[in-house]
């Protein structure tokens, strides 16, 4: 088991990682790197380039005369708006105007509906869980960055920003269009769809929009007509979306929704999946072979769903809700983290997909790294590293595992930190130390998330919280190019390798012959 | 003969069952269902424990096991209806006066009275359960000059002809959503999941539409009602208080208790039939596993080649496709026997079969699409048959057809050689008379009212596929007859006269004439109002219906596409690489042409929002979820082969098209 005291010592102060190459991380001088963003793709969102963060209606309202609508052309813009409560909020408030049993009784209706709400979460405590939950995914305002995500097959990726407009750029053309929508509110998720230049799934507060971004068009501001609207009612706000691999669906999953959907997005339908326990999905994640999808859930338990069927099975846990997780390639080992452990489980499934009946997985989780607190002595004082994680994730080749360390904002010691793992799967899976991802002083890393093909190795883009996104590769020759296909098959294709000229040296020798 | 006995084969040794065991639930759910009934329709909130003792006993009683044996009686006749009906290709009227045509025909008629006549049983059995008021028909009361008589119950009399409404209503209800189309679910559950996951949407569904049909019922029953009641009064020789109200006045109508028994006996009736709707839709779409290879002879005919090759029953296609893409998706085993070689001879016939079906499937939706799009070009009007438009459409289509022909050998046709089966292909085959093209000026040319042409004629969209595409342009000329021979009985329809003897001679001129009177009859018609809105088209419904077995072509291109994936590492022989060009460029034809077809004015580029009822309106968005296919079947080929496409034979235009797929640009 590896634990965070083999690793290297983090930078001093002022140091920023640049990449690996010759299996150590180089580093240089954060000011100069950010003289030298020469690279098209490293980006830079500070807040004040944007614009204040979406006003609500009525801060907006005040910029424009005072209308008088009739009460009826109110309470059916306080309907939409806001539903019964809305409405009958609107009723008690114009008492000048309805009869006055009209306002009282609505006044109590109302009343009533807030008395039954508050005993309504004190009988299901997680319900309070849950919506600390969303504020906090949708409060992380101090990042300019939203969500980032990079398009599986091509060199593009998509990041929504804080004002709800998502951008989409790519290195190959000088449009970078943005997309904005009347329903792209409060941006959790956004997702390409495999097997497809298009599409974008981006998971809003009320409902999900799949954009539809022609590769080809140069026209920066794509209509609202470019994107299908899905929404199911009760199902929201979306917080997660994981699109499967092949393509043909998505699930969309929300904390305040105990079903989990199935979109065919083509045809716009869908189907719910709900089992009991859990209350809401928190995260979802489909593993790379299409055959699982791992949702957790607030509560201590989260579950594995297997996709030719539908049928999931549970795992509770002892401390917390599963905060991360994240796939092998192969789709054969899952690692995930609970909320207050500070350690990464794995769980093996060595089931063949395809055979319903023996989808039966594995028993225990087994611990394969401990990540609890570790001081280091730096030059600049010592350094408290470790602790509860924040999220992983895998290169697509299964080589580099990047895990998001949260730290402590208030503690100067305890920085945010990204520790990245060397993995090999044979002849036992093991996790190695490879080094500390750090960017410039005074920054966290708020997202992460690897190249789907990197050609030279892996290449990590880290979204920081002043808004800058850097991309740190990491150059390595694969080690898994004989990998162990199903039933002797012939290695899977891949893109060629071309290493570059100064990379002689390979990690890992193949153990198995 | 043979693909008579193989359908026999299927039909009798799954469907069959797969519809009784859909119907024994339906029995087995009677039950708990006609519990429910029982409690809510005595609901007293004021005497909770009489209301709750009046139920068990009257659950127990002997009228209450009556009624238990005649549902299950009216839930095994509705289960045979819905076997007898259901479709897997949705017939899609195009005009107003097809839908009426539909709603008109014979068959249809059947059922609406047999609907009728257990709507008025299920009511009868309401009637009794809910007793008081409601118990019986006649009552004995005294006259106004005191002689004692059987009276009139209108109590019992609105309610059973409640019934027979609500069923009514069911049954055109199901023409006009097409409640017999049976879809196929793309994300698969157990069938108990399933289930357990419509069961709120039916209750739901039930109750709306109880509610709906309850409400016309009223309005209908205010201004006839005195019909039927004077009737049951002459037939049984009852007579009618006067000291009552009769029923059928706003003060008698305004009973809230009637309203609300008539409500849940409306819920009650729709509950049952959807339940056993819902059952015979889920065990008949279950998958199907059929063998790929079997080393017996004697099996070989249920063997995944043969029965994706056989024509009929459409049922027994559909669901080899469904088998057929998710073996290519998820079992390797399965995979690596259609890959593999014949045992004596080396020949890959399960790889030949398999794809060649599924090109041809393909073939045909491009030339249905690009023949729909040529009739459309034309200004909506059916081109002329000249011979020389003909070739211009063959010269334009040569690009269809270079990919395919290798493939589309023609096989032995499995037909009976009746002059209705001949008609039928024709029909089929030929360019202006695509099956599914509606934009041509008949409003017949529905599949629903194709059907009554024959027994065969249930699948016909495999009709054409068997041929070659130059024998099915050959169509046109022999038999331009189209579908309108058993439309005749109309003599004023606009449809083109059809022309008894084969007009291979002279077709130019004939046609021309032909033409000629239709636009004289046209403009004619087009000045009587009513008669252009029964003939104006609907909207949306000509795309509909040319995507209306489109199912089928997703699966044969999911399929398609997996396997020549998985060949990648899996396929030892080679035996695809020698069909992968043929397989490139026909996905390439079909979605230049469904780009096409998108472009249409008259096509909307997003699906309609569905909503939740019990029908099944999927086949609605079947074209946008080709179009997703498509695309992604292609993007899943380019990603695999990568670079190693390059070398693959196709002509310029194609590997120009590839090259954008490869460069993600499409």
């Amino acid at each position: 088991m590896c634990s965070l005291a083999l690793f290297p010592p983090p930078l001093p102060c002022g140091q920023a990682t640049l990449c690996e190459t010759n299996n150590e991380l180089l580093s240089r001088s954060a000011s100069e790197d950010c003289l030298k963003q020469s690279s098209p793709l490293s980006l830079y969102f500070p807040r004040e380039s944007l614009k204040p963060h979406s006003r609500t209606e009525s801060s907006s309202k005040a910029a424009f005369l005072d209308h008088c609508e009739t009460l009826w052309m109110r309470s059916a813009a306080a309907w939409r708006d806001a539903g019964l409560t809305g409405l009958l909020n609107e009723i008690a408030n114009s008492s000048a105007e309805v009869p006055k049993w009209l306002s009282v009784s609505s006044g109590c209706v109302l009343a009533l509906l807030q008395r039954i709400s508050s005993f309504h979460g004190s009988l299901f405590p997680h319900l309070t869980v849950r919506q600390m939950l969303i504020n906090y995914c949708f409060t992380r305002s101090d990042c300019a960055v939203r969500a980032f995500a990079w398009h599986p097959h091509t060199d593009k990726f998509a990041v929504a920003l804080l004002d709800d407009s998502i951008k989409i750029y790519n290195p190959k053309s000088a449009t970078a269009p943005t997309l904005k929508h009347r329903l792209q509110r409060s941006v959790a998720a956004v997702q390409w769809k495999p097997l497809c230049a298009s599409a974008l799934a981006v998971a809003c507060q009320n409902c999900l929009l799949v954009w539809h971004v022609d590769p080809c068009s140069l026209s920066t501001r794509p209509s609202s007509g470019c994107a299908q609207v899905l929404s199911h009612p009760g199902h929201s706000p979306v917080t997660s979306i994981a699109w499967s691999p092949s393509g043909s669906f998505l699930v969309s999953a929300s904390p305040m929704d105990t079903n989990m959907m199935v979109w065919d997005v083509a045809a716009e339908s869908c189907v719910p999946l709900q089992r009991v326990g859990g209350g809401g999905v928190t995260f979802l994640s489909w593993s790379p072979d299409g055959s699982h999808v791992l949702a957790s859930t607030p509560a201590a338990l989260f579950r594995v769903w297997e996709t030719r069927m539908w049928t999931c099975e549970r795992w509770p846990c002892l401390k917390g809700r599963c905060q991360s997780g994240c796939w092998s390639p192969d789709g054969s080992r899952l690692l995930f983290t609970v909320q207050g452990e500070t350690v990464i489980y794995a769980l093996t499934f060595t089931d063949t997909p395809g055979i319903p009946s023996n989808t039966k997985g594995p028993k225990a989780a087994a611990v394969v790294a401990d990540l609890s607190e570790t001081t280091f002595n730096t030059p600049g004082g010592d350094i408290v590293v470790g602790g509860e994680i924040q999220s992983l994730a895998w290169d697509p080749r299964g080589e580099r595992l990047a895990v998001l360390l949260k730290g402590d904002p208030q503690a100067r010691d305890r920085p945010a930190m990204i520790a990245v793992f060397k993995t090999r799967t044979s002849p036992i899976f093991e996790l190695l130390p490879c080094g500390f991802v750090q960017g410039e002083p005074g920054t966290e890393p708020r997202l992460m998330q690897f190249h789907p093909n990197f050609q030279h190795g892996a290449l990590l883009t880290v979204c920081w919280s002043n808004g800058r996104i850097t991309h740190v590769p990491f150059y390595f020759l694969s080690a898994g190019m004989a990998r162990h296909g199903l039933g002797g098959s012939p290695p899977q294709p891949r893109p060629e390798e071309r290493p570059a000229d100064y990379i002689n040296q390979t990690l890992y020798t193949e153990l198995t012959t | 003969m043979f693909s008579v006995e193989q359908s026999c084969w299927f039909i009798r040794k799954v469907i069959c069952w797969r519809a009784a065991a859909s119907v024994a639930w339906a029995v087995l759910l009677l039950p708990p269902s006609i519990a429910v009934f029982v409690i809510i329709s005595r609901v007293s909130l004021l005497h909770p424990i009489q209301w709750i003792s009046e139920c068990v006993s009257l659950l127990t009683s002997a009228t209450a096991i009556f009624s238990f044996i005649l549902l299950c009686g009216v839930v095994l006749i509705v289960g045979f209806l819905n076997l007898e009906y259901y479709t897997v290709i949705p017939s899609i009227a195009c005009s107003k006066i097809a839908l009426l045509g539909q709603l008109l025909h014979p068959r249809q008629f059947v059922s609406s009275l047999v609907h009728c006549i257990l709507g008025v049983i299920v009511a009868w059995c309401c009637a009794v359960t809910i007793g008081g008021r409601y118990q019986t028909l006649g009552y004995p009361c005294t006259q106004a000059d005191g002689s004692p008589q059987l009276c009139l119950n209108e109590y019992q009399v609105i309610l059973l002809l409640a019934g027979a409404f609500v069923g009514y209503c069911h049954s055109v209800l199901g023409v006009i959503h097409n409640m017999n189309y049976v879809s196929f679910h793309t994300v698969q559950q157990y069938k108990y999941l399933r289930f357990k996951g419509s069961l709120p949407l039916v209750v739901k569904c039930s109750a709306i539409q109880a509610l709906y049909s309850v409400r016309n019922y009223l309005v209908v029953y205010f201004f006839l009602g005195y019909v039927p009641r004077t009737w049951i009064c002459k037939t049984l020789n009852l007579q009618l208080n006067s000291s009552l109200h009769p029923l059928d006045t706003i003060a008698g109508l305004l009973d809230f208790s009637l309203l609300y028994h008539l409500w849940i006996s409306g819920t009650f009736l729709l509950f049952t039939w959807y339940i056993t709707l819902l059952l015979f839709r889920i065990f008949v779409t279950e998958v199907y596993s059929f063998p790929v290879q079997s080393s017996f002879t004697e099996d070989v005919h249920q063997c995944l080649p043969k029965v994706l090759t056989g024509q009929q029953p459409a049922i027994l296609k559909f669901l080899a496709l469904h088998d057929l893409a998710l073996l290519s998706q998820h079992s390797p085993s399965r995979r690596s026997e259609v890959f593999s070689l014949s045992q004596p001879g080396g020949h890959p016939h399960n790889w030949n079969a398999i794809s060649q079906e599924c090109l041809s499937l393909l073939a045909d939706l491009t030339q249905r699409l690009v023949a729909h799009h040529d009739t459309v070009a034309t200004n909506g009007r059916a081109k002329s048959l000249s011979t020389g438009s003909d070739k211009k459409s063959l010269s334009s289509e040569s690009s269809v057809t270079s990919g395919t022909e290798d493939v589309m050998t023609p096989r032995p046709s499995v037909l009976i050689k009746t002059p209705a089966s001949v008609f039928l292909r024709s029909s089929v085959g030929s360019p202006l008379t695509v099956p599914f093209t509606p934009d041509l000026d008949s409003p017949f040319s529905s599949p629903a009212l194709r059907r009554l042409a024959g027994p065969v004629e249930q699948c016909s969209p495999w009709h054409g596929t068997v041929q070659s595409p130059h024998i099915m342009r050959r169509g046109p000329k022999l038999w331009s007859t189209s579908t309108d021979s058993q439309a005749n009985s109309l003599p004023s329809s606009p449809a083109p006269v059809p022309s008894p003897t084969p007009a291979a001679s002279k077709p130019s001129l004939l046609a021309q004439f032909l033409q000629n009177r239709k636009e004289q009859v046209k403009n004619f018609l087009a000045k009587r109002v009513l008669i252009m809105y029964l003939l104006n088209k609907l909207p949306e419904a000509s795309s509909q219906a040319l995507f209306a077995d489109t199912q089928s072509h997703i699966w044969a291109l999911e399929g398609l596409s997996y396997l020549v994936k998985a060949s990648f590492s899996e396929d030892q022989f080679g035996v695809v690489q020698t069909t992968l060009p043929s397989i490139l460029s026909s996905m390439l034809v079909l979605q230049e042409a469904v780009d096409r077809h998108f472009k249409l004015p008259h096509a909307s580029s997003k699906p309609v929002r569905s909503t939740s009822s019990m029908e099944d309106s999927s086949y609605k968005t079947l074209r946008f979820a080709l179009r997703a296919t498509l695309k992604t079947a292609i993007y899943r080929i380019t990603t695999t082969f990568g670079e190693h496409l390059n070398a693959v034979q196709m002509s310029a235009e194609h590997q120009k098209r590839l090259q954008q797929f490869l460069e993600y640009k499409e």
